[in-house]
C-alpha cells in the first residue's frame, strides 16, 4: 500500500508530461517536424483572427518547408517589446505604424530593403499612403497589413431632419451644421451634432487636419504654430458653445464603443470620424442606420487640404535575431501576393494596400463606403502620426491638452505651449541619447 | 551526522523556493536598482546616465500630479476602507439568525477580479444611466458625473476601493471572535457602555490586526493601478485618475523608458518603507498583544 502511495507523485508528473506531450502533438500535425516552425504573433481576434488563419492555414498547406505557428496575443506590441528584449522574440509580429520608430530606433526589427528588392516590393506597388507609413528614414521597416483610412461618417436622417441633404465640405460648413443639429433643452444636450472627444481616437489630428505639423521632421516640436492653434481653438468652441459640463454629461450616457448604445450608432452624434471598420458595427448593432461617408471637412482658406484622411495601418514587422529569418520572409512574401492579401483584406472587410485588385475584391465588399476608403489612401495630404521615437508620450501629452482645453481649464494657447515646453526637453534628450549610442555603436 | 543529514535535506526541500527568491525577486531587484540609473528602453543595451531619470523625475509636472493624485487616494482610501471593514466585522460578529449568510455576501466582492469590478463600476456609476445615480436620483439628489467631471473622479475610485474590505473585514472577524468574552463581561460589571467597551476593550485587543491592515492598506493604497488602469486610460479625464504606479506602467512598457521607470519603482519603494516605518512607530504604543 506505501509503496503505491510513493508512486502517485512521480506518477502524476509523468501523466502531465504525456498530456503536455500529447497536447504538442495535437498542435504540429503529423508532417510538422520535416518543417521549420516560425511564430507570428498579432493582436486580431474575432473574425479578424479568423480571416488571418485562414490565410495561414492556406500557406501553411501550399509548401511543405515553413509551418506557421499563429498566436493572438493582447497586448501584443508590450508582449513583442518584452520577448525582444530577452532575445526570444518571434519571427513576426502585427504593430501598428505608429511603433515603427520605437522599434526601428532600438534596432529591435530587420531593415526589409533588400527583401523588397528580391521581392519586388516597391513603391509602385502599394497605394501611397500605406507605402509611405512603413518608410523611416529612406528604409523599409516593415509590409502592410491590413489598411485603414478614416472618414467623417454621418447619420443621413438626423441630417435631413436639419435640413441637409450632404455632408459638410468644409469645417466652417460643419460648424453651421453642429449649431443646427445639436440640440440643448433645459440645459441637457439631447443630441450633438459633432464633438471632437467622441470617440477620441485620434485628437492629434486636429491640428493636421487644420494644415499643422506636430514636428518639423528633424529636431523640433511644432505644437505652437498657427494651424495648430486654431484647431485648438475650434475644440474649445465646443465647450464655449455648449458648456463643458453638458458636453460631459451627455458624453457619460455614451455606451461603450462595440454596443447598441455607441453614440453614432444609437443616434446620439449625427457625425463621427471612424475608419472602415465602422461598417461591421452598424451591421452588428443597428443596421436600420441610415448612414454615409465622406472625407473629413477642411478650413475654408485651405482648399489644398480637401480629401485629407488619417492613415491606420497594421503593418507585419520582421523581429530583428529571430531563429528563422529567411522563412519568415517567404510568409511575408506569399501575404504580400495580391490573391492572399485580398483574401486577408477581404475576410476583415477593409480595402487592400495593393494597387491592384481583382473585380471579385471588390465585388465581395459589403461596406458601401470601401471605394471611398480606398480613393482617401491616395491623396497626398494623408495625415499619419509623426515618425518620432517619443510619439506614444507625445501623444498622451496631445490628448491632455484637448482634455484640459474641452474642460476650459487651460487656454488654447497656455496649452499648446505647455505641450512645447514639455515635449522640446524630451525631444531633445531622445535624440541625444540615440546619437550617443550610434557614436558608442550600441 | 543526522543533524547534518537533515539539515542537508531541509536545504534541498528549500533549494526550489530559495532559487525562485534568487532568479525571481533579488535578481530583478537588483538589475530594476541599475537600470534606474542607465537609459533603458529594454529593447536596447542600457547606458549609464547616472542619476538623471531621478533628476528627470523631480521636474517632471506629470510624475508630481501622479503623486498627487495617488496621496489623495491613499489618505481617504485608507482610513475610509479601514472603517468601513472594522465596522462591517463588528456586525458581522453579533449572533444574529443566518449571519454566515450575511459574512458570505459581504466578502464575495472581493474576490471579483480587479478587470471586471471596473467593468461592473463603470455601469455603476455612469453619469446618465448608472445605478448610483438612478438611486440618488429616486431621493431627490442629482448625482455627478462620476466618470467624467474631474472633480469626481477620484472620489468614484475611493468609493470603489471599499467595494474590495473583505478581505481585511475577515481579518478584523477573525481578530474579534479571539477577544475575550471574559474582558467583555468584566467591562460590562463595571458598567460599561457599547461604545466604552468597543473603544475600550474590543479596538485594544484587536489593536496589532488593525495595524497590520494599515500596513498592508499603505502598501496597497500607495499601488492603486488595476481599476484606474482599465477605467481611466491614461488618467482621463485631464490626468485627475493618473497614479503613480499607472504613470509607472506607462513610462516602463507604453514609452519603452525602463530605465526612468525603474527609479519610480525605487523612489516607490523608499517611500512605503519609510511611510510603513513611521505607521510602525506611531502606532507601536496603541498596540497591545495579548500576553504582552
Amino acid at each position: 500500500m506505501s509503496k503505491l502511495s510513493d508512486l502517485f507523485i512521480p506518477g502524476l508528473i509523468a501523466l502531465s508530461f504525456l498530456a503536455l506531450a500529447g497536447t504538442e502533438l495535437r498542435a504540429h500535425p503529423k508532417d510538422d517536424p520535416v518543417k521549420t516552425h516560425i511564430a507570428v504573433w498579432v493582436g486580431w481576434s474575432g473574425f479578424e483572427y479568423d480571416a488571418f488563419q485562414s490565410v495561414v492555414d492556406d500557406y501553411n498547406k501550399s509548401q511543405n518547408k515553413v509551418f506557421v505557428d499563429l498566436l493572438s496575443i493582447t497586448g501584443n506590441s508590450t508582449k513583442t517589446l518584452i520577448s525582444t528584449s530577452a532575445g526570444i522574440p518571434p519571427e513576426i509580429s502585427l504593430l501598428s505604424a505608429a511603433e515603427i520608430p520605437q522599434f526601428a530606433d532600438a534596432g529591435a526589427i530587420d531593415v526589409l530593403d533588400e527583401d523588397c528588392k528580391k521581392y519586388g516590393w516597391t513603391e509602385d506597388k502599394y497605394v501611397p499612403g500605406y507605402w509611405g507609413v512603413i518608410q523611416y528614414h529612406g528604409h523599409t521597416m516593415a509590409l502592410p497589413a491590413t489598411p485603414s483610412t478614416v472618414a467623417l461618417h454621418y447619420n443621413t436622417d438626423i441630417l435631413k431632419r436639419s435640413g441637409y441633404g450632404k455632408p459638410p465640405e468644409t469645417i466652417e460648413e460643419m460648424d453651421e451644421m453642429v449649431n443646427k443639429i445639436t440640440k440643448v433643452e433645459n440645459g441637457k444636450v439631447k443630441v450633438a451634432g459633432f464633438l471632437p472627444a467622441e470617440p477620441g481616437w485620434w485628437r492629434w489630428s486636429w491640428g493636421p487636419y487644420f494644415g499643422g505639423q506636430l514636428w518639423d521632421g528633424k529636431s523640433k516640436i511644432t505644437m505652437n504654430t498657427p494651424e495648430n492653434l486654431r484647431a485648438m481653438k475650434w475644440v474649445e468652441s465646443f465647450s464655449k458653445r455648449f458648456g463643458p459640463a453638458q458636453i460631459q454629461a451627455y458624453k457619460s450616457g455614451f455606451g461603450v464603443f462595440a454596443s447598441p448604445e455607441n453614440a453614432f450608432l444609437a443616434d446620439k452624434v449625427a457625425m463621427e470620424v471612424q475608419g472602415v471598420w465602422m461598417n461591421n458595427f452598424i451591421e452588428k448593432y443597428n443596421p436600420k442606420l441610415k448612414w454615409n461617408a465622406a472625407p473629413f471637412p477642411y478650413p475654408k482658406d485651405r482648399p489644398d487640404l480637401k480629401g485629407h484622411t488619417i492613415i491606420e495601418q497594421d503593418i507585419f514587422v520582421l523581429l530583428k535575431n529571430c531563429k528563422h529569418r529567411a522563412e519568415a520572409v517567404d510568409f511575408l512574401a506569399y501575404l504580400q501576393k495580391q490573391g492572399p492579401m485580398e483574401k486577408l483584406c477581404l475576410g476583415q472587410k477593409k480595402s487592400s494596400p495593393l494597387r491592384v485588385k481583382s473585380d471579385e475584391f471588390w465585388a465581395k465588399q459589403d461596406n458601401p463606403c470601401i471605394h471611398l476608403f480606398d480613393d482617401m489612401a491616395y491623396n497626398k495630404n494623408c495625415i499619419a502620426t509623426p515618425k518620432i521615437g517619443i510619439w506614444p508620450e507625445y501623444e498622451a501629452e496631445i490628448g491632455n491638452a484637448m482634455d484640459e482645453v474641452s474642460l476650459l481649464q487651460k487656454t488654447p494657447e497656455d496649452a499648446l505651449k505647455a505641450i512645447d515646453a514639455r515635449m522640446q526637453p524630451k525631444l531633445d534628450q531622445y535624440l541625444n541619447r540615440l546619437e550617443k549610442r550610434r557614436e558608442a555603436g550600441k | 551526522m543526522m543533524r547534518r543529514k537533515e539539515a542537508r535535506a531541509g536545504f534541498l526541500f528549500a533549494l526550489p523556493w530559495l532559487f525562485g527568491l534568487v532568479a525571481f525577486m533579488f535578481y530583478p531587484l537588483l538589475m530594476s536598482l541599475y537600470y534606474s540609473f542607465c537609459d533603458y528602453s529594454a529593447l536596447r543595451s542600457p547606458v549609464w546616465v547616472g542619476g538623471d531619470n531621478y533628476v528627470e523625475l523631480f521636474h517632471d509636472e506629470v510624475f508630481w500630479t501622479c503623486v498627487k493624485n495617488t496621496l489623495i487616494y491613499a489618505c481617504v482610501s485608507l482610513p475610509l476602507s479601514m472603517v468601513v471593514a472594522i465596522g462591517l466585522a463588528m456586525l458581522l460578529n453579533t449572533n444574529v439568525k443566518g449571519m454566515t449568510v450575511y459574512r458570505t455576501i459581504f466578502f464575495i466582492p472581493s474576490l471579483v477580479p480587479m478587470v471586471s469590478l471596473a467593468m461592473l463600476w463603470l455601469w455603476i456609476l455612469n453619469g446618465d444611466y448608472g445605478v448610483l445615480n438612478t438611486a440618488l436620483g429616486a431621493i431627490g439628489i442629482k448625482g455627478p458625473n462620476w466618470l467624467s467631471d474631474v472633480a469626481w473622479t477620484k472620489p468614484a475610485l475611493i468609493l470603489m476601493s471599499v467595494w474590495g474590505v473583505g478581505n481585511a473585514m475577515l481579518i478584523y472577524l477573525a481578530s474579534l471572535q479571539d477577544v475575550p468574552t471574559s474582558l467583555l463581561e468584566a467591562s460590562e460589571l463595571d458598567g460599561a457602555n457599547a461604545w466604552q467597551k468597543t473603544r475600550n476593550v474590543t479596538l485594544p485587543m484587536i489593536s496589532p490586526v488593525i495595524q497590520f491592515n494599515m500596513v498592508m492598506g499603505i502598501i496597497g493604497s500607495l499601488q492603486v493601478f488595476a481599476i484606474p488602469f482599465v477605467m481611466f486610460p491614461g488618467g482621463t479625464p485631464a490626468r485627475s485618475t493618473y497614479f503613480y504606479a499607472t504613470y509607472l506602467y506607462d513610462s516602463a512598457f507604453t514609452y519603452s523608458r525602463m530605465g526612468y521607470a525603474s527609479a519610480m519603482g525605487w523612489i516607490l519603494f523608499v517611500v512605503i518603507l519609510l511611510l510603513t516605518l513611521v505607521a510602525l512607530k506611531l502606532s507601536n504604543r496603541h498596540v497591545h498583544y495579548g500576553g504582552v
